[in-house]
């Protein structure tokens, strides 16, 4: 099972970090940072069968694709100002987590436009 | 993928490392030697780590359809 890896991985640099923490703050931020990198990119393959198995389901109630990889981009989004903005957190700058994090909504926000755009346009034509 | 856990270890053992020349190079009294190779120890990291970050972009950028 893939949980006992990542949860091992977690604890061996979350032990290294803290040993060279005192001396060298830099050096436990870069560990914890490639464990981050080393977990998400083990269980990225994952994620992809459960995104082919999405883009079936829309296929066959026939969503227009475009939605779908609006959604999709968005979590990519997400996924990225969060992962930045905790790095940030966790070494101390919560400045610049939260301008991360402020930024992330944005773009989530301006890919979200053309989505509202056709509610909008539903909404209109539904109502007589 | 298999899990490239040594990555870890080197960066660890680079940090270990490189504290313990700092402190011997105190103790010998060269300050600014010792200052030199806590940055080189900080860059190699450095190298390697942003190495990591780009591999992260990448697969998230095909991974979400983030062109």
């Amino acid at each position: 099972m893939e949980i006992f890896q990542i949860v091992a991985v977690g604890l061996i640099a979350t032990i290294l970090s803290v040993l060279i923490k005192n001396e060298k703050p830099e050096v436990s931020m870069y560990i914890s940072l490639t464990a981050g990198i080393i977990i998400f990119l083990f269980i990225i393959t994952r994620l992809q069968s459960v995104i082919e198995i999405l883009g079936q389901l829309a296929n066959k109630v026939n969503i227009d694709s475009i939605y779908l990889s609006i959604v999709l981009k968005i979590v990519g989004i997400a996924y990225i100002a969060e992962f930045g903005a905790q790095v940030c957190k966790d070494a101390g700058e919560g400045v610049m987590a939260s301008k991360i994090e402020f930024a992330g909504k944005i773009l989530i926000m301006v890919m979200a436009v053309p989505i509202l755009v056709s509610l909008m346009d539903l909404i209109v034509n539904m109502v007589p | 993928m298999v899990m490239n856990v040594d990555i870890i270890f080197k960066i660890a053992a680079i940090g270990i490392v490189v504290t313990i020349l700092n402190q011997v190079l105190i103790e010998a009294g060269r300050k600014e030697q010792a200052m030199l190779t806590t940055l080189v120890g900080v860059i190699v990291v450095l190298t390697m780590v942003i190495n990591l970050v780009t591999d992260l972009f990448d697969t998230v950028k095909t991974m979400f359809q983030l062109y």
